[in-house]
């Protein structure tokens, strides 16, 4: 079909008369797809269903019907019209998804090119034409690749677009064509798990079933015991096809027991949870020593476990390039250099959880098989957040809880994987890379930044500082950065970055940094094509991204701005490979059916514009070949085995140059740290604050939406001995403030936080008042650029800080 | 006469107010205007430990549009006969025409469910979506939620299946036999309890 109509896809009016077919087959009991029927009863009101998908960073990527009438978008629905339950649910988008009509017609939606007239920052604009933008882009690109190579050019880390073509591929693969730029790594979500896990585990991923990844939350069915660290799937997995959906059906399926461990009550307990274990923010990893201590010490660890699959735990399994007393156990029990016995009576002390709490947890856990044990991302958003990531995997280690039904590695919950293919992007033939929190070190002293200091990879030292960035549907440019105020001072200089190019929908305050702005299309005014992202869970689904109404005032899909870029370089028939959008669309398509030949032709998932897919049957427990056989099916680690004791991090901590209190051990360990409750900054900001995920964004994504800051407002959660102290009562205005910054932001007093720490949902638009000081709750006002020891990733959560009244 | 009614699952209720957006996209709701609502209500205290912290914390979540009441108290109150119960299906809708605008509805119902359009000085609430009823669906808010929470349709039928449970903290007791079904959570507390804190 798509082939017979020159590889395009199916014009507007023939997919309608198409589906008025489709109907007359209906009424004549024919079974039909959803959407047909849909538009079948659309002809009476004259409305037209279209498929999208809530592609910006959450990791579900639901798909929605797009209802619109007289060329306007007019509502959003889920499906409905099929069958629901645990195995394949109905597509049920979260508040976020079903906002999305506000955000396509926002007072801030990006409509016309413009050009920076003001001082960078400022936020003052001039219209341009798509020419004039275009060839300054470009005259800018050819004046720094002939100044400072491309080394210079920088593609910021950014996730606002997770569709298969116009997303940031597009940019990279732009870029690639014209000779590269400078590469990132690792990311602002899981960074330090992402480096530490392939030391225990040989690899990391976010999705599928390799040795990296996590078992299925399905998993937790066959266990009798669920406990999870910092994991608020209901908010960061809400979707009605995703893991929180995954999980409740797992739970009332094994009548699972379960227990949450979080600074907060989060609204993934509310009594779902059997135990809620209060701790304080980055001290997982001393919770977890306190455990084992009682795990070791009444003989409650898989003995034969860690000696057959296990490097490390005592000395039997100790590699000989260990000092002695380097082996777990010892330095459990206060037998290695520190001499520090880790009883829950000292574990207690540092993470706040009771010390009798803590024995009962580690006799529930040692006493319960199978037991299910995953970690959220918030623990290891730490500066000590690589330590904590093995520390918690520790548990099912000890325990021997891996590669068998019910059990998991300590990883979070898996997420099945269709290997879909999207836009390819030539290599790169930069090689040099720098860890993606490090972007703006790389500007103000980039020239000075190492393999062995910044975790500089590809080369041993950068040529060039930042010079170029381009910013695609990113709000990490000063948003979602730590410490505003000192990025903001990094970008204000433009001899510094030269140029910044952002590329966006919605006037963020990213946006507001740019050198020229470009207006790009949102889903549902250009087509594309979208696939169950890395927090679906079990579920795994394909959506045609119809294109429902004309795109508002001169905004260009990201694919199309490329292309036109390619051509003023003259590279564009290298950039196309002769395809327009809509062709590479099927291209992607074709490239993904390779791998499921059960997916329809591509004219009849365009048509349907929603597949549910069941890639071949695994039962998700990771690990389990492992488990079965450990010599026939090694871990990439060097030894083969989980490496608790891993000798590649011995070498690392002894070659790294590492500033003062950072720490990096072959062991996993807890490490008090710089803002931790233990530095000597406690006396003067007593409380531990932290950002974390709310309802009402994914990131920072929604922030500009009325009805989700109706629903979602921001407040600052502070428990209420800490309020009492201060005079805060729910409502009042309060200043948070520290080294770094300020922000002011409405109190909510709850008992939902423990003592001591105060928490916001992150993602809230930088607001500076005239004095600095932000108005509304951006977080990274409080945050720091100092990055964790070996991934160099953002430690989000590790802030001291006060609150008093505004 | 049948009475329809909602099933609300608190127990499963994640507090994400996809209903309350699902609802305001389907009728055109603007920010202060809100057919269902949804209001949290938490307690419980802590105590320190050996420098450690000791709580019995609970929370939850309750979603309430109109509760479609067998004595409805908005019908009781309402000058012009506006505010209505239909007698083929117990819907308490209003009739836009006879309104009036005085608002005496929004002061008697316990709930909060009328919801006063200063523009057009009418009163509106949820009309359990009777449009998508006559077409064989959902109510939006039941066809959104991620958590399969709520449940529309028969109040015997929807008894029979979930209990006869219509209250808990901070709902009101259920003077107005509200033709509500709840499913309490573990951590729930009774109608009446003043021990957690509301929060909307």
């Amino acid at each position: 079909m798509s082939r017979r109509s020159g590889g395009r896809l199916i014009p507007r009016r023939e997919f309608l008369q198409q589906s008025a077919a489709v109907a007359a087959l209906a009424a004549a009991g024919t079974p039909v797809m959803p959407v047909a029927r849909a538009l079948a009863q659309s002809a009476a009101t004259g409305e037209t269903v279209t498929w999208t998908s809530c592609v910006v960073n959450c990791g579900s990527r639901c798909p929605m019907r797009v209802v619109s009438k007289g060329g306007k978008v007019t509502r959003i629905e889920p499906e409905f019209d099929v069958a629901d339950g645990c195995a394949v649910p109905q597509a049920r988008p979260c508040q976020r998804g079903r906002s999305m009509r506000e955000r396509l017609y926002a007072k801030e939606r990006l409509l016309y090119p413009m050009k920076r007239v003001g001082k960078r920052g400022e936020g003052k604009f001039e219209r341009i034409s798509w020419d004039e933008a275009l060839d300054t882009v470009a005259g800018k690109l050819k004046d720094t690749i002939a100044k400072y190579g491309n080394e210079a050019i920088y593609f910021h880390y950014g996730s606002g677009n997770q569709a298969f073509v116009s997303n940031r591929n597009a940019a990279m693969r732009f870029l690639n064509c014209i000779g590269g730029y400078l590469n990132f790594y690792g990311d602002y979500s899981a960074g330090q798990t992402i480096a530490a896990w392939p030391y225990t585990y040989g690899e990391f991923s976010y999705v599928g079933f390799g040795n990296g990844a996590g078992s299925l939350a399905s998993q937790i069915a066959n266990a009798k015991l669920y406990v999870t660290f910092g994991n608020n799937q209901a908010v960061t997995r809400t979707s009605g096809i995703g893991q929180t959906w995954e999980i409740a059906c797992a739970k009332e399926a094994g009548k699972t027991r379960t227990i949450m461990i979080d600074p907060i009550y989060t609204d993934s307990a509310l009594g779902k949870e059997d135990e809620w274990v209060a701790i304080r923010p980055g001290t997982d990893a001393a919770l977890v020593e306190g455990i084992a201590y009682v795990l070791i010490t009444e003989n409650l660890v898989d003995q034969d476990f860690l000696d057959k699959y296990c490097v490390g735990y005592d000395e039997k399994t100790l590699p000989a390039s260990a000092p002695k007393n380097s082996d777990y156990k010892s330095y459990i029990l206060g037998k290695g250099p520190d001499g520090v016995a880790k009883t829950p009576a000292w574990a207690a002390k540092v993470c706040g959880v009771p010390a009798a709490n803590i024995a009962r947890l580690a006799r529930e856990i040692g006493g319960t098989r199978p037991v299910y044990i995953s970690q959220g991302w918030g623990p290891q958003r730490q500066a000590n957040g690589e330590q904590t990531a093995r520390a918690i995997a520790m548990l099912p280690i000890l325990t021997g809880n891996i590669g068998l039904p019910g059990t998991n590695t300590g990883a979070r919950e898996g997420d099945a994987w269709l290997g879909e293919v999207s836009l390819p992007r030539p290599a790169n033939p930069i090689k040099a890379a720098i860890p993606c929190f490090l972007w703006t070190d790389a500007i103000a002293r980039g020239r000075e930044m190492t393999a062995k200091r910044d975790g500089v990879r590809g080369v041993d030292q950068l040529k060039q500082p930042i010079k170029f960035m381009w910013v695609h549907q990113s709000n990490t440019l000063i948003n979602q950065h730590s410490d505003i105020n000192r990025t903001h001072k990094t970008l204000q200089d433009d001899k510094k970055c030269e140029f910044i190019l952002v590329v966006d929908n919605q006037m963020t305050p990213t946006a507001r940094y740019a050198d020229i702005l470009l207006p790009a299309t949102m889903m549902m005014e250009s087509p594309d094509m979208a696939a169950d992202s890395y927090a679906s869970g079990r579920y795994t689904f394909l959506v045609a991204m119809q294109k429902a109404v004309e795109p508002l005032g001169e905004a260009k899909s990201n694919y199309d701005i490329c292309r036109e870029l390619s051509r003023r370089m003259g590279v564009e028939q290298k950039f196309t490979e002769g395809r327009s959008l809509e062709q590479w669309i099927e291209w992607c398509y074709a490239e993904t059916r390779k791998k499921h030949p059960s997916l329809p032709e591509f004219a009849e998932f365009w048509q349907k514009g929603l597949v549910k897919v069941q890639p071949a049957t695994h039962d998700g427990i990771v690990l389990k070949d492992f488990r079965a056989d450990p010599v026939k099916n090694k871990l990439k680690t060097p030894s083969g085995k989980i490496e608790i004791y891993s000798e590649r991090l011995a070498k690392i901590a002894s070659e790294w140059e590492l500033p003062k209190g950072d720490v990096i051990s072959a062991l996993p360990k807890y490490v008090a740290t710089w803002d931790s409750p233990s530095d000597v900054k406690a006396k003067k900001y007593p409380l531990q604050a932290f950002g974390f995920h709310g309802p009402g964004r994914t990131h920072s994504t929604y922030h500009n939406i009325p009805w989700l800051r109706e629903t979602h407002p921001d407040l600052v959660m502070l428990n209420p001995r800490d309020a009492r102290k201060r005079g805060i009562k729910t409502g009042d205005k309060v200043k948070v403030f520290n080294d770094r910054g300020a922000l002011v932001m409405p109190a909510k007093v709850t008992p939902r936080i423990m003592p001591g720490v105060i928490a916001m949902p992150q993602g809230a638009w930088y607001k500076p008042r005239p004095d600095g000081i932000d108005e509304g709750g951006a977080i990274n006002m409080l945050t720091s650029q100092r990055p964790s020891p070996l991934a160099k990733a953002n430690p989000s959560h590790t802030n001291l800080v006060d609150v008093r009244k505004a | 006469m049948t009475q329809l009614g909602f099933f609300i699952d608190v127990a499963k209720c994640v507090g994400c107010k996809t209903c309350m957006i699902a609802c305001k996209d389907k009728k055109d709701l603007p920010v202060g205007r809100n057919f269902r609502r949804v209001v949290e209500y938490a307690g419980g205290e802590w105590e320190e430990v050996d420098g450690a912290w000791a709580q019995d914390v609970y929370a939850y979540y309750v979603s309430i549009a109109c509760n479609e009441c067998a004595d409805p108290a908005c019908v009781k109150v309402c000058p012009t006969g506006a505010h209505a119960k239909r007698s083929s299906n117990g819907l308490v809708l209003i009739e836009r025409e006879k309104c009036i605008g005085c608002r005496a509805c929004e002061q008697a119902c316990p709930y909060g469910a009328p919801q006063f359009d200063a523009v057009a000085k009418k009163m509106t609430k949820c009309d359990a979506c009777v449009d998508l009823l006559a077409k064989g669906q959902q109510p939006a808010c039941v066809a959104a939620c991620p958590q399969r929470a709520i449940e529309f349709g028969d109040v015997v039928a929807l008894r029979a299946k979930h209990g006869a449970l219509a209250a808990i903290a901070p709902l009101p007791l259920p003077a107005t036999k509200p033709s509500l079904v709840v499913n309490a959570p573990r951590t729930a507390k009774a109608s009446g309890d003043k021990s957690g804190t509301v929060y909307r």
